[in-house]
This record gives C-alpha cells, structure tokens and sequence, in this order.
C-alpha cells in the first residue's frame, strides 16, 4: 500500500456542475479504522464530495486526485470503484419498482464480494443478524427496493447494505436528516458494528451534531463554501451546536 | 442424431406428430380457394370443416387491411410469397449453418443446451421431448383430460369440435383470423371435464411442438363445469422461423364456475409479423386470464380479450411487451362486461428501446344491462432513449352508470440517478438497466411458471447488452 497507510487521500479537488464551481481545493485524509465528519450548511459542497467521491456523472472534476488505498479512483466508473471498496448511503435512495429487497441485497453483495460471499449460511445469517439489530422485518426482504418506504425504512435500508456490503470505504451522506433519535440510535448502532474494530473507514455527513453523539468521529471538518474551514476532534460538533457557522465564516486552514 | 437413429433409442409413438413415412408435402406459395380445398382434403376433413375454411378464405381474400396499428408494415406482408402448408417434420428442417448467428448466441448464453437449440431453430426433431410429453398427456387421460392437437381432436372428437370451433372467434372477425380459419394446421385442442382441476401448467407440449404447429396454429380450450387448467405456449428462447408470417387463434370457453389461464410468452425471431386473434368467453361465475409477453417478432398485433357473458365472471389480462431496433409491438386487451356483477383487470407494461415502438391498445365496454361491474386498467410504459416511442390508445365506453371504472397511465423513463443509485452497488450499467427492466416486468414474470421466469430475465439482460453508449 501506498501513500503511508491512507485509505481515502483527496488533495486539491475542485469540482463543479453545469460550470458552477462547487469544491474549491478541498483535501482530506482517512486512515483505516478512522470515522470522519463533515460538516456544515446546506449548499456548501457536503454532498458533492460524497458523489465524487463514488462518481455521479453530473460533476465535473476540474483537477485534484480522490485516492483509495493509493488508487487513483477518479479513473474508475462508479461500479469499479464500489467493487474496490466505496459504498455510499445516499441521502434520498432510489426506488427501483419491481426489484425485489432480498434479491437486490444478494446480487449486489455477489457483485462487490463475490458470487460465493451471498451464498449460503453464513450469508443468510449475518443478513439475519444485521436485519434484527436494525429492527427491520423479514418481510422486508420481499418488498421492492425502497418502493414505498417511509424516510426512517429508506435510511436503516441503506444501513443494511452498508453492513451486508462491508465496504472499505463508507460515506454516509445525510443519514440522519428525517430520522427522530430512536431512528439515529438504529442507524448508529448499525454504522459501529460495521466499522468500529475493522480497517474500514467512514466519512459521515451531517447538518447536525445528534448522529455524532451516538457515532464517536475521530475528526470532524468544516466545510464553508467548498473549502474545509476547520477540523478539529469530536468537540467540535458541540462548538457548531453552540455557536452555528457564522464564526468560521471567511477562515481557511490551508 | 437422425430420425432413424432417435427411433431406435426412444421407440415408436402412436401419438407421435411425425409422419411415419417422413412424408414431405409443401405446397407452392400463394393462396386461392384450390389451396384451401386441398389441405382440408389432405387432412382428410369433414365437408363442414372445408366449407368453413372455403368461406373465410373468401372473407379473408375481399376483407380489406386493418386501417390501424402499423398499416405501413402490414402493406410490407406478401401474401403469395407465403407458404401456407408444410408438413413432416423433414420439410421444416433447415440448415444449421442457416441460423443466424445471433440467434445461435442468444441460445448459448440463455444456457439452452445443444440439442434443444437445434430443436427450436427446427433443425432436428426432438424426440426425447416427445417422450416426456406422452407421459404428460397419459397423466391427464387418467382424469378423462381430452388433450391432442387439433388436427386429431378434429378427427377423434368431431362433434365438440364442431359445436365450439369459431363460436368464440368467428371467421369474419377479423382479415386475420379469417386466413387462419382458412388455412389453419396444428395447435390445441383441450377440454377438460367437469370439476376437473389439472393441477400443472400444460407446458411441455408446447415447447416441444412451437416448430412443428407452424404459422396458422388454431388452439381451442374448453374448460367444463367447476374445472381448471394453465395452459402454457411458447418459448422464451428466440423461435427462428423462415416463415415470415405467423397468424394464430386461441379461443377459450370457460364453462360455470371454470377457470382457465393462458400464458404466453412470444419471441419470434425479427422478421416475423406476429397477427394473432386470442379471445375467450367466461361464463357464470368463470374467471379467463390472459398472461402475455411480446419479447420478439417484427410487428405483434395481439389484444387478448375475454367477454365477460356470465353473471359474477371475472377477466384479467396481465401483459408485457418489449420492442427494440425495428420493432412495433401493438398490444393490449379487450374486456366486455355483458353481465352483471363482472369485475376486470388490465395490467399492460411496455419498453421501447434503440427506436422501438410500443403501443397499448385497449378496449373496455360495460353494456346497459351490465349492472355494478368493477374495471380497472394500468398501463405503464418506460422508454429507455429519446429514439424510441410509446403510444396509448385505451377505450372505454361504459353505458351503465353503476359501473366503477379506474384507469391509469404512465410514462416513465429510466433516471440517472436510478442508474447512479444501482451503479453504487456494484452493477455495472447494462446490469443496472437489466434490474430495473426486469423489475418493470416483475408483475408480469411472476405470473410465469419459474423456469420461463428465469430465461425471461435472463434474456431482458442480454437485450440490455451493448445498449450502453
């Protein structure tokens, strides 16, 4: 492994959509096992870093490199860089009608793992296991992919995946948005068991500090108008609850 | 292995479909009343049943073109250039090396073993298959299941033959069902008798005879009193055909109380114009569904229909229809609600892609007399790129004011974000299409025995294949 251990490098990113600049120079850097935050206000580039990072053809990256393990992920298309380890949860997941839950859940683990990983007992166990420590019913597995789910169903679904998918690399975009605290307590338990104690890292995205309570981050970065402004430990959040984004408005650490 | 050789092995079969004397009889291209008068002749039928052809030979020959659907491939149809009968297996045999490639590759990646592949490319006969389907239909004789093609129900059971044959489609229905009245060979003929439930879907026979029931196949199902039967036609596997013009009837009589089920899934190979006349009659009580795929063919101008003529009868047609480059699937249903107290459900699901074109044609009619009938019809259509094209032409004319009718339509298109969202987990893109598509059709597919199931998925992935700029 390259670059001294990073799982995630990201140097000098600039991205844009439609030719609005978004990401202006961001750079961040993950080790394995580490749990990472960003946060700060609607708008300033939070969700384009997590669909950069996992390549949504509608962003443009005008220069900078997004590394996994010294891979150069930018050259990848979406499903090479989920099969090299990146999963995201998405903010507003897709319905796809007809697409039946556990059908999807057993091809997409052969997809990213292998066909022999979704088979089988250990298979089917550890969907067990992971579905009833996200209080989600077997027949969930029959419905159709977030086809009628309600907001809380959506993000434990994207959790269930993330810890089926076991990825290196899990970028959380806004998974706590719509969710009351039984909900962030799920999710976070759901997030620990797939992270803490592995090599894997996560980058979690958030408006607020409640998920952050529950899901101890290593660091924390400010992201004001596509720079990161701050980082800092896990007191930071508390700071932001007190004293909101004016403060580091105008401020840049690099 | 040659006809001699798969004798040896298997045996000789009374109720095998092939000529003991390999016999080869193909008549010239074209039709005229002479033609028509010499198959019923070969085939050794009653007069009735000459007359009846003669008679919608001349319907057919002064009747004029539908003035609807797709009138500009309808034109293209050269009546004299077809062949209107062929019999022995021999004389569909064609060449191997005649196949189309793609056809040959579609079959190797559906994982359809060599034999059958020969088989349905109707290269070679497959008398292995036929064996199963003799211990089929001895199942059925048991519970007194009258179960034979209908050139042989013509000649063993004349008298139901003759009191059902054209009573649910008449001749003059339609310029097509006329020629197939005309000219008709092959196809089925069942009756099942009272309280009688064949409890597995009739299906064997179909996949072993699709080549050797030719074009003008004629299928008549009756369903007695309190009985029930799934009847299952066709191939999810690519059908080749030289023939270029495949014109069917099914008619289907659903007694009291009966219940029938017919499923189809069509894949004819591109040049074939598929004009088919499928419809049944549902009696008190009775229930009639039509489950119906369009995979292949040129132009498909299909709309099962049922006439709802029984108080408390049901009807449902659940279809799905897929078109790609050069191809107009014109597809739909047709309920009458005659009766009172009669419930129907149309569910059509159509994809259009690389220019294809996707039609939804119905027709839903509640009569006066008709009193609280209950209908509902969904259409969905999802089309995959800006070249590709999808219409809907429902019909409902309703004349009794109880009648609760529901309607929905819907066009949709596959979304970047579906894609992105699929792509995350693993999918590559044509994988991604491939799951969204079988998902469109997923209320369709579960309707389907399982191993037709499986090839219908398998096959909408390979149509998803290279689909990707």
């Amino acid at each position: 492994m390259s670059n001294d251990s990073e799982l995630l490098k990201i140097q000098d990113l600039y991205a844009c959509i439609d030719d609005t600049s978004i990401l202006k120079g961001i750079n961040l850097e993950i080790k394995p096992g580490e749990i990472h935050a960003i946060m700060g206000r609607n708008g300033s580039g939070k969700t384009t870093t997590a669909n950069i990072i996992m390549g949504h053809p509608d962003y443009e990256v005008e220069s900078g490199t997004v590394e996994l393990n010294g891979k150069d992920l930018l050259e990848m298309e979406t499903w090479e860089r989920a099969r090299e380890g990146v999963f995201l949860s998405f903010q507003y997941p897709q319905a796809v009608p007809g697409l039946q839950v556990g059908n999807f859940l057993r091809k997409s683990v052969a997809a990213t793992l292998g066909e022999e990983a979704a088979k089988g007992k250990e298979f089917r166990n550890k969907l067990k296991e992971s579905m009833k420590e996200l209080d989600i019913p077997s027949s969930f597995l029959g419905r159709y992919v977030n086809d009628g789910f309600s907001g809380g169903e959506k993000k434990r679904f994207e959790i269930l995946q993330l810890m089926l998918m076991k990825p290196k690399l899990a970028i959380l975009d806004e998974t706590d948005s719509g969710l009351d605290i039984d909900g962030i307590r799920t999710v976070a338990k759901g997030i620990n068991a797939a992270i803490r104690g592995t090599e894997s890292g996560a980058l979690i995205i958030t408006h607020y500090s409640r998920i952050l309570e529950h899901v101890k981050p290593d660091k924390i970065h400010v992201l004001i108008s596509g720079k990161i402004v701050k980082t800092g430990g896990p007191d930071l959040a508390l700071e932001l609850e007190e004293k909101g984004y004016d403060w580091l408005e105008g401020k840049s650490e690099s | 292995m040659t006809d001699n050789e798969a004798r040896e092995v298997v045996g000789d079969y009374k109720a095998g479909w092939h000529d003991p004397e390999n016999s080869t009889i193909r008549f010239d291209a074209g039709l005229s009343e002479q033609v028509v008068r010499d198959i019923s002749e070969l085939k050794n039928e009653p007069e009735w049943m000459t007359e009846m052809r003669v008679k919608a030979f001349k319907h057919f020959d002064e009747r004029p073109m539908p003035t609807w659907g797709n009138m500009s491939m309808l034109e293209e149809i050269d009546f004299e250039s077809i062949c209107y009968y062929l019999r022995s297996s021999k004389a569909t045999e064609n060449d191997w090396e005649d196949v189309p490639e793609d056809i040959r590759n579609t079959f190797d990646r559906l994982g359809i073993p060599d034999a059958e592949q020969k088989w349905l490319s109707g290269v070679t006969a497959q008398y292995e298959s036929e064996a199963v389907y003799h211990s089929i239909r001895e199942d059925l004789e048991k519970q007194g299941v009258i179960f034979l093609d209908m050139d042989s129900g013509l000649r063993e059971h004349e008298e139901l033959v003759k009191k059902w044959f054209c009573s649910v489609v008449p001749y003059s229905d339609n310029k097509f069902s006329a020629l197939n009245t005309a000219v008709w060979s092959g196809g089925s003929f069942i009756y099942v008798p009272k309280g009688v439930h064949v409890e597995l879907p009739v299906q064997a026979y179909f996949r072993i005879n699709a080549k050797n029931m030719g074009q003008f196949e004629r299928t008549l199902i009756i369903a007695d009193e309190g009985s029930s039967i799934h009847y299952v036609e066709g191939c999810t596997a690519p059908t080749y055909s030289t023939d270029s013009l495949h014109s069917a009837v099914v008619e289907l009589v659903a007694l009291p109380g009966a219940h029938i089920r017919y499923s189809t899934v069509q894949n004819w190979s591109a040049n074939v114009y598929n004009l088919v006349t499928k419809r049944g009659i549902a009696h008190e009580k009775a229930k009639i569904e039509w489950v119906d795929g369009n995979i292949g063919s040129k132009l498909t101008m299909k709309y099962p229909s049922v006439i709802l003529k029984g108080e408390g009868s049901h009807a449902e047609v659940i279809s799905v229809a897929y078109s790609g480059s050069g191809q107009h699937q014109d597809a739909g249903a047709k309920i009458h609600h005659l009766a009172s107290n009669t419930t129907s459900k149309i569910l059509s699901k159509s994809i259009s892609k690389d220019g294809g074109r996707g039609s939804y044609r119905g027709q839903v009619t509640v009569s006066p007399k008709a009193e609280n009938c209950k209908l509902n019809v969904v259409c969905d259509a999802l089309i995959l790129d800006e070249n590709s094209r999808s219409d809907t032409y429902p019909t409902m004319e309703v004349a009794n004011p109880t009648a609760r009718c529901e309607h929905e339509a819907s066009v949709s298109k596959v979304s970047d974000n579906q894609l992105f969202y699929l792509m995350s987990r693993g999918h590559s893109e044509e994988e991604a299409l491939a799951l969204i598509v079988n998902g469109f059709f997923e209320p369709f597919t579960r309707e389907l025995p399982m191993e037709y199931a499986v090839e219908l998925n398998k096959l909408m992935a390979l149509e998803m294949e290279g689909s990707i700029g």
